[in-house]
């Protein structure tokens, strides 16, 4: 017998399996957060929620609402002191003197039924004192503004994050490399441009739900629809003043995430109702209302570029400055902000840059991490501007892309080098599905035909200490038990992580479950389940989990056969010997071990292996300059390319084909990695052509599915192409890292691009709507 | 609240359950006979995520009446599949890689049964169209659509 042939037939990793949670999904018996059954105990909550963007509180009065029959608590927030916040804790359970945005917690009550619930709601009295909002974050940022949150100053953040006391800056992050300056003068060509990215929301098909009991011990148990259980254990314990093992989590599936549900957002509101009616189980609910603002948004952007090439095209100067409308609170949203800082100067090798990032409270909903956490809104003005500096110097935009676009060894704008990437030859093949170069005809006489590309970078933003860890543990049938914390939140986690499991032990795939849902009491612990980190981070976590039992067994093994653990192998669920061919089956021992050979007692025993995996190697960045060694732990890349018709008697855009690579180092599931690139680009395209909420004087004015569009089955392009790119990434469990987000990222400028080369026209921002279209068409005089 | 007592067979069992006048057929499918499969996604008749069938056609359970529903036969997703059998779409679906989240896919499989059982041989536009009322926000929809092709295909070829 061959050794690598074996492991060769053994391996599941590559391989398109089926998803390991698709057949209860189909029957209708998975699980979500919602299906929970808790019986007549079971108390509904709803919220009184601000009606002002921008209000102090003078009077709360809940007497009305306590009396009505039915109620069993009503809550402010002058029993919950305590401040919350994942980077930034600036944000109390309920508001206790001020309200900043229309949507903001005041009060909560517990009802027997939701209708009552709802009517106590009514009976709440509030006095306000009007405050000037805050709509605009550009104008946020100046000192003109009133302040948004005057004791910024005391709050406690995080050391990689800086916030200016008496401003309503919550984080500045700035690159000063080179020499801008002096650079200037060397461009053969200078584009400046401004852009604005407006607000837009997940939509998950699942609102957020989350159910909370307290016992008479204090003991916090929430069920929610959760990407952060563990995050979540965390921070609702430290608002609540509990230590993190009083406060369980539990997490069923997600349905559906893209960011809503990660960090805390309406749990704490649950979990603060509970711990007034002790021992029942209190259920809130967003409604899909609530769900557009009060979880959170995708925040807006205002983006000015600057950006100029020599004559020979080459990129030397960027100065970019991004004011992000992070809303009331800054969850996530300070984050976004140096995210998009370190990575402001797209994909390419720039030498000199200037970029600032703010992150500006407004009273507008509260930004949280959406796909691509920053990079398709910061892409979407970058791309373009790069579109233009090629063409103004006459050249082809693949191939100005391909001359500036990093590869392994360049100077990354932090200062470190770029690591080996495949971002040239998804630019290459990205541009060869499309048929880049070539003209085609519109399909009718009054339409325009046009294609564009966008290149795209994303590291996972996150701190440096972001942990996994799994356990394994074999069953008396050789069945093996996968513990994780990370959450299947329709990505396809749960396939992936049991196909690295079955890979490294050297199990079928089909002899893997999973140890879920996840529970913070049970379940092993996982930073978040955000950033595109999983495949990479817990996939490392799992292969030193499964080498462990894998050791464990081949050296019981070893022991009771006398031979050399290094000539035994683990094929097929059986512990085979490479010298005497001897072979046994896992499920003979795994958990009652052996007899010993001589018959004087047993060796061996449960088998259980653990793993654990944190990055060690990512520095700080310098807070005047951005600069340092290694600021992420890598970059994936890849390109969209789109061909579109504009319809110049409608304005509507046709997405005729759409094509993406990315370079994901290696894919564990082909199958779901093209799903990924699949379900972004149509995301991608959803958020280009159809979604905004629409803001007027702080109040959303189109929160629901009529008023707020997303991509159906209709919008879809008629033809889609997903490719695979495989650099292996150093560190990444069989070379992988993510690919979640990406997809989504260069979708925008990929159209706007394309519409430019069909009209010759550009707009300041998303949607792209038929109604913007036909109109600048009118006013560019290209239709009467 | 006044109450009625209905008579009406889901997943061809029959039940007699007293509901009051407001409840609607998704809340009493939901939180009366915990049939959970059928998802609660806006409660507006906008998302498609709880639709089952009513006497053979799709509706949105949220904005139908449970009184409404005396003498009706209802097929949610926990009866599609039979003796095991899963039905064709059930199967195609899990083949295409059309599920992710999971959470539009109960309303997805019954407004593709009904467009199957109306239209045996549909053509790409004809599925897109069946699909409008049912937001998925994960797959992009062509694995979907895949799938019911694949159904459409094996039906035939069964028959």
């Amino acid at each position: 017998m061959e050794k690598s042939l074996a492991q060769k037939v053994n391996s599941p990793v590559g391989e398109n399996k089926l998803r390991i949670d698709a057949y209860e999904k189909v029957i209708g018996t998975a699980q979500y957060a919602d299906d929970i059954q808790f019986g007549n105990k079971l108390l509904h909550a709803r919220i009184k929620r601000s009606p002002y963007p921008h209000a102090k509180i003078k009077k709360i009065d809940v007497s009305k609402a306590r009396i009505l029959p039915g109620v069993k608590a009503v809550v402010c927030g002058e029993d919950f002191p305590g401040f919350i916040g994942l980077y930034l804790k600036d944000r109390q359970i309920f508001c206790r003197d001020r309200v900043r945005y229309v949507g903001d917690p005041i009060a909560g009550v517990a009802a027997i039924s939701e209708e009552i619930a709802e009517k106590a709601i009514d009976l709440i009295e509030v006095e306000y004192e009007i405050l000037e909002p805050v709509l605009d974050p550009e104008f946020g940022a100046s000192s003109r503004a009133p302040l948004i949150h005057p004791d910024l100053g005391k709050y406690v953040v995080a050391s990689f994050i800086f916030p200016q006391a008496g401003s309503n800056i919550s984080n500045h992050f700035k690159i000063r490399k080179g020499n801008i300056e002096s650079t200037w003068q060397k461009c053969k060509t200078i584009i400046e441009r401004k852009y604005h990215i407006p607000h837009i929301q997940h939509v998950p098909l699942e609102p957020h739900v989350a159910i909370a009991r307290v016992d008479k011990s204090g003991e916090v148990t929430l069920w929610d629809s959760s990407q952060s259980p563990f995050a979540q254990r965390d921070l609702i314990a430290e608002a609540l003043g509990i230590t993190q093992s009083k406060m369980r989590v539990i997490a069923p599936l997600v349905g559906g995430g893209f960011g809503s549900k990660a960090g805390v957002s309406m749990e704490s509101l649950a979990v603060a109702i509970a711990s007034k009616v002790k021992g029942y189980p209190v259920k809130l609910r967003l409604t899909r209302e609530e769900e557009f603002y009060t979880a959170f948004v995708r925040q807006g952007l205002v983006a000015y570029f600057k950006m100029g090439c020599d004559e020979n095209g080459k990129i030397l100067a960027m100065e970019n400055t991004f004011y992000w409308d992070g809303g009331a609170y800054t969850e996530y949203g300070v984050n976004i902000t140096r995210a998009a800082g370190y990575s402001s100067t797209g994909p390419y090798e720039v030498p000199n840059v200037k970029a600032d990032s703010y992150c500006v409270y407004t009273n507008h909903p509260v930004g949280g991490p959406m796909r691509g956490f920053g990079m398709p809104e910061m892409h979407a003005g970058l791309e373009q501007c790069i579109d233009e500096l090629a063409l103004e110097m006459g050249m082809d935009p693949v191939e100005f892309r391909q001359l500036n676009c990093l590869k392994e060894g360049s100077i990354l704008p932090t200062g470190g080098k770029m690591h080996p990437t495949g971002l040239s030859q998804c630019l290459e093949k990205t541009a060869e599905a499309i048929d880049w170069g070539k003209k085609a005809l519109p399909s009718a006489p009054n339409k325009r035909r046009g294609k564009g590309i966008a290149l795209m970078w994303k590291a996972p933003a996150m701190p440096g200490n972001a942990g996994s860890s799994a356990f394994i543990e074999l069953a008396e049938d050789g069945m093996l038990t996968l513990g994780v914390g990370c959450q299947e939140i329709g990505q396809g986690a749960f396939t992936v992580v049991a196909q690295m499991v079955a890979a490294t032990f050297g199990v079928p795939y089909e002899s893997v479950r999973l140890a879920t849902p996840v529970d913070t009491r049970y379940s092993p612990y996982e930073w978040q389940t955000v950033a595109s980190r999983i495949t990479w981070s817990t996939g490392n976590a799992i292969i030193k989990a499964a080498q462990d039992a894998r050791k464990q067994v081949i050296n019981l093994i070893a022991e009771a056969w006398n031979e050399n653990p290094d000539d035994l192998d683990i094929v097929n669920g059986n512990v085979i010997s490479y010298k005497s061919e001897r072979e046994i089956k896992v499920k003979d021992f795994a958990v009652k071990g052996l007899p010993k050979p001589d018959g004087r007692g047993w060796m061996g025993g449960p088998v259980i292996g653990r793993g654990s995996f944190m990055p060690t190697d990512v520095t700080g960045l310098d807070a005047e300059t951005g600069q340092g060694e290694h600021a992420v732990v890598h970059f994936t890349t890849g390109a969209q390319a789109v061909d579109l018709e504009v319809d110049l008697d409608t304005g509507r855009v046709e997405i005729l084909k759409a094509v993406a690579a990315f370079d994901v180092g290696k894919a564990i599931n082909p199958d779901l990695v093209k799903a990924q690139i699949e379900g972004g680009m149509v995301q991608g395209i959803s958020s280009a052509l159809f979604e905004s909420l629409m803001l007027k004087d702080g109040y959303v004015q189109n929160p629901s599915f009529v008023d707020y569009r997303i991509a159906t089955s209709m919008d879809i392009p008629n033809s889609m192409q997903a490719i695979i790119v495989e650099v292996p990434q150093d560190d990444g469990p069989w070379g992988a890292r993510g690919i979640g987000e990406h997809s989504m990222v260069p979708a925008i400028p990929a159209i706007a691009n394309a519409i430019y080369d069909a009209i010759g026209i550009r707009f300041e921002g998303p949607p792209f709507t038929a109604e913007k279209i036909y109109l600048a068409m009118m006013e560019a005089g290209i239709i009467k | 609240m006044t109450f009625h007592e209905i008579i009406v067979t889901i997943n061809q069992n029959q039940e007699k359950i007293t509901v009051p006048s407001n409840m609607t057929l998704m809340r009493m499918l939901r939180e009366v006979l915990a049939l959970t499969g059928t998802k609660n996604g806006c409660s507006a008749g906008e998302c498609g995520a709880c639709t089952v069938l009513m006497n053979g056609e799709p509706v949105n359970s949220c904005m139908v009446l449970a009184v409404e529903c005396d003498g009706a036969e209802i097929i949610t997703v926990e009866g599609l599949a039979s003796d095991k059998q899963l039905d064709p779409v059930q199967d195609s679906i899990i083949q295409t890689g059309g599920v992710q989240c999971g959470f539009c896919t109960p309303g997805i499989l019954i407004s593709s049964r009904a467009l199957l059982n109306r239209n045996p041989d549909p053509s790409d536009a004809e599925i897109k169209e069946a699909l409008v009322g049912n937001l998925c926000r994960c797959t992009g929809y062509t694995r979907i659509i895949d799938a019911i092709k694949e159904a459409a295909m094996r039906q035939k070829a069964k028959e």
